[in-house]
């Protein structure tokens, strides 16, 4: 390394500290998906970051005016999954249910494709874009959770880990068949750019900003005011009891997994226009954010979030120090925290 | 328990067949997915358009993915050597899987091609690396040629911005050692990960030096990044990249912000814009051919054209080595390194191949061109 006189002037301050909020807001956002899923469901969700690389990935490749190729995986899903559900329904002689099963997991996913073909998706706004990208990915977050989770849902939170990275690793494979091993980039929603003192903020750092900040108050509304955000506290909090109370752990399960695949493709296309995203981006990202989730003991959600900020920070004033060490230092804070939670907190047996 | 062993002795017997054969067993290693996949696609792409007849001899083609992991890429070479028998392998796309394959090739004393750009691969020659050969330009010539450029361009002061792994590592070396042999000052270096979503650090870092020039060391779109945020910041002076952005990918994911970038390459990337009298001329259109032929306009890439390097190579040698010996035999792999060695002006889409005792390489500064991005295409520097 050469060493000069590096001056760390208030400029350079403000900037790095931009840099580390715009990124934390992202790993804000996973961090809140990865508490939401594990609480509800005791998933640690390592495909999360999956979602962000696909949401981000499915817009490109819109914008290119191609076909993407996630929307044959959605069919794939929706097919598998009206198979089991529909042959369970008829089995159990409600015939009634089948509409249902077949009208959201083949009528919509194919309804999507001829859509997608039909539109010119090149020229088509943005925001129909982003939307159509939105409307592909989400729904694979519930098509997971009933082909892969439901089925072992009472199983211990080991084997829920070890069948979550056996999904990452299989994203991660498919995101090269589908999208190739280029990265891609998307343009930004605005060519704002907004003078703050000595800063030139970019209009897309506020997107990211401002819909981090909006979507968490959503959030909060969501659990607070809503029957199926109280539900899923319910759930969280006391699953045999939420149970009992007719809340079905399935549909709990469902809405959360559509709750973490909407947050992480949201992610993707927020992100997408600031830095280039590969097939294989979504894990380290979804790491960070998980590291942030940690610090909040994978249980609060403020915690979390606050974390998440110091994650990003932590970052962007590393890769200015000590570029060469920037992960090792963001992935060692990790150690402390887990040291410091293990001394404070009390432990407490899983009921299993 | 029965089914199982009426499956191994089929799978058995599969594999006497290819064995009795005596036609000449090619056995191929790429990355083909993985962090190297954006290399190893084009090249296993490249071996569909290889003659599969060679000296009236058939040519069979075993490819294995190595997945970039240099483990997988050691278990592939011992299969394809011990099941499959293989007369030569070409592989693998990168530095640690093919200086991880030396060992095992040597011991089994069967003649490699690498398609990995260190020049580690070949050198110092010793008793292993008599077997082992390679098609990519050294990094030396590569950086010899950027610090040049620089110094022609009157060019003081220069940062470097690399890959945190032995890609960025290994150019940082390359490049110090020529920058400061001509008296050229290097006044940052930083590193960056492939998969980084953001390098304000780095970047605000080297420009606080205020350097005339930036050199960006990083293969594929990833080495786009530094380039755009750099723009972003404001940065007015000159900026080079390394070969390893040589294709049409990087082009598009860095848009505007790389115009007036410039880089070396082999000469294929521009192989249209090349004289007539230049004898890679020839070659390196031919590949493009073909390999538009079957992928589409505006598909090839420079790594790609490693693999075909390597083709051009074995191509050549066998009729040498079919002279000497039957494949499938000790012999003829012996005589298939001996006419590889051999091989003087073979003229190849990356450059011109002189093999000789002590270069397992071959190439000289015919296989190297600066080439600088206009309006969003590669423009050979005169």
């Amino acid at each position: 390394m050469v060493r000069r006189g590096f001056v760390m002037d208030f400029q350079i301050a403000l900037l790095l500290g931009q840099d580390g909020i715009t990124n934390g807001a992202i790993y804000a956002l996973l961090a809140l998906a990865l508490v939401l899923v594990f609480a509800v469901t005791r998933v640690i969700f390592i495909p999360q970051g999956e979602f962000v690389a696909f949401g981000a990935l499915t817009l490109a490749m819109l914008q290119s005016g191609a076909l993407p190729a996630t929307v044959w995986l959605l069919v794939g899903m929706g097919v598998v999954a009206a198979l089991l559900d529909g042959g369970a329904a008829l089995k159990s002689g409600q015939s009634k249910k089948l509409i249902g099963v077949a009208g959201w997991n083949l009528a919509y996913p194919l309804g999507l494709a001829a859509l997608l073909a039909a539109l010119p998706l090149k020229d088509i706004p943005m925001l129909a874009q982003v939307l159509l990208a939105l409307a592909i990915v989400v729904p694979m977050g519930p098509l997971m959770y009933r082909l892969v989770y439901q089925p072992i849902a009472a199983a211990s939170v080991l084997i829920l880990l070890i069948v979550s990275v056996a999904v990452h690793v299989g994203m991660v494979g498919l995101g090269l068949l589908f999208f190739g091993a280029e990265g891609q980039r998307t343009p930004p929603f605005s060519d704002a750019r907004f003078e703050v003192g000595p800063l030139l903020v970019s209009g897309q750092t506020l997107w990211v900003i401002f819909a981090s900040l909006a979507l968490i108050v959503a959030l909060y509304l969501f659990f607070e005011r809503t029957i199926y955000g109280k539900a899923l506290r319910a759930t969280a909090i006391n699953r045999v009891g939420a149970r009992l109370m007719g809340i079905s752990p399935s549909l709990a399960g469902k809405l959360t997994f559509l709750l973490a695949a909407f947050i992480g493709a949201l992610s993707g296309v927020l992100i997408a226009p600031i830095t280039t995203i590969y097939y294989d981006t979504g894990f380290l990202i979804g790491l960070k954010g998980f590291v942030a989730a940690i610090i909040g003991g994978l249980a609060s959600y403020p915690i979390a979030a606050i974390g998440a900020v110091m994650v990003g920070l932590l970052e962007a004033f590393s890769s200015f120090w000590a570029s060469a060490y920037k992960e090792v230092i963001v992935f060692t804070l990790i150690i402390p925290v887990l040291l410091w939670r293990s001394l404070t907190s009390r432990h407490v047996e899983e009921d299993e | 328990m029965k089914l199982n062993n009426t499956l191994l002795a089929a799978i058995g017997l599969a594999f006497a067949a290819t064995a009795a054969q005596a036609d000449i067993n090619v056995g191929v290693i790429v990355s083909a997915t993985g962090p190297a996949a954006s290399l190893g696609i084009p090249e296993k792409n490249t071996f569909a358009l290889m003659p599969t007849t060679i000296g009236g001899e058939k040519v069979n083609y075993i490819i294995l993915d190595d997945a970039s992991d240099t483990t997988t890429a050691v278990k592939n070479i011992r299969k394809l050597i011990t099941e499959n028998k293989v007369d030569v392998i070409i592989g693998s796309t990168i530095t640690p899987n093919s200086l991880a394959m030396i060992d095992v090739t040597a011991e089994a004393q069967t003649p490699m091609i690498s398609m990995a750009a260190s020049a580690r691969i070949v050198e110092p020659m010793d008793d292993k690396r008599r077997w082992v050969f390679k098609t990519p330009q050294n990094d030396a010539q590569m950086s010899t040629a950027i610090v040049e450029h620089m110094t022609n361009s009157g060019v003081k002061t220069v940062a470097f911005i690399g890959f945190a792994d032995a890609y960025g590592e290994g150019w940082y070396e390359q490049f110090k050692s020529v920058a400061e042999a001509r008296k050229l000052q290097i006044v940052g270096s930083e590193r960056f990960n492939r998969n980084d979503t953001s390098v304000t650090g780095q970047v605000l870092k080297v420009m606080s030096t205020r350097p005339d020039a930036i050199l960006i060391a990083g293969s594929g779109t990833p080495a786009a990044l530094p380039q755009k945020t750099l723009k972003e910041r404001g940065y007015t002076g000159k900026l080079y990249q390394t070969h390893g952005v040589a294709n049409n990918d990087f082009l598009r994911v860095c848009g505007k912000d790389c115009e007036g970038t410039f880089l070396p390459a082999g000469p294929v990337l521009v192989a249209a814009q090349l004289p007539d009298s230049n004898p890679v001329k020839k070659p390196a259109l031919e590949y493009i051919a073909k390999y538009e032929a079957a992928h589409g306009k505006g598909s090839v890439s420079t790594f790609g054209a490693h693999a075909w390097d390597a083709g051009l190579l074995m191509t050549a040698a066998i009729p040498e080595a079919l002279k000497k010996a039957k494949p499938g035999s000790a012999e003829f792999r012996a005589a298939m390194r001996d006419a590889l060695e051999g091989i003087k002006e073979l003229p190849a889409a990356h450059g011109i191949f002189n093999m000789s005792p002590t270069d397992h390489l071959g190439f000289d500064q015919r296989a190297r061109v600066m080439v600088q991005i206009q309006n969003g295409t590669w423009k050979l520097v005169q």
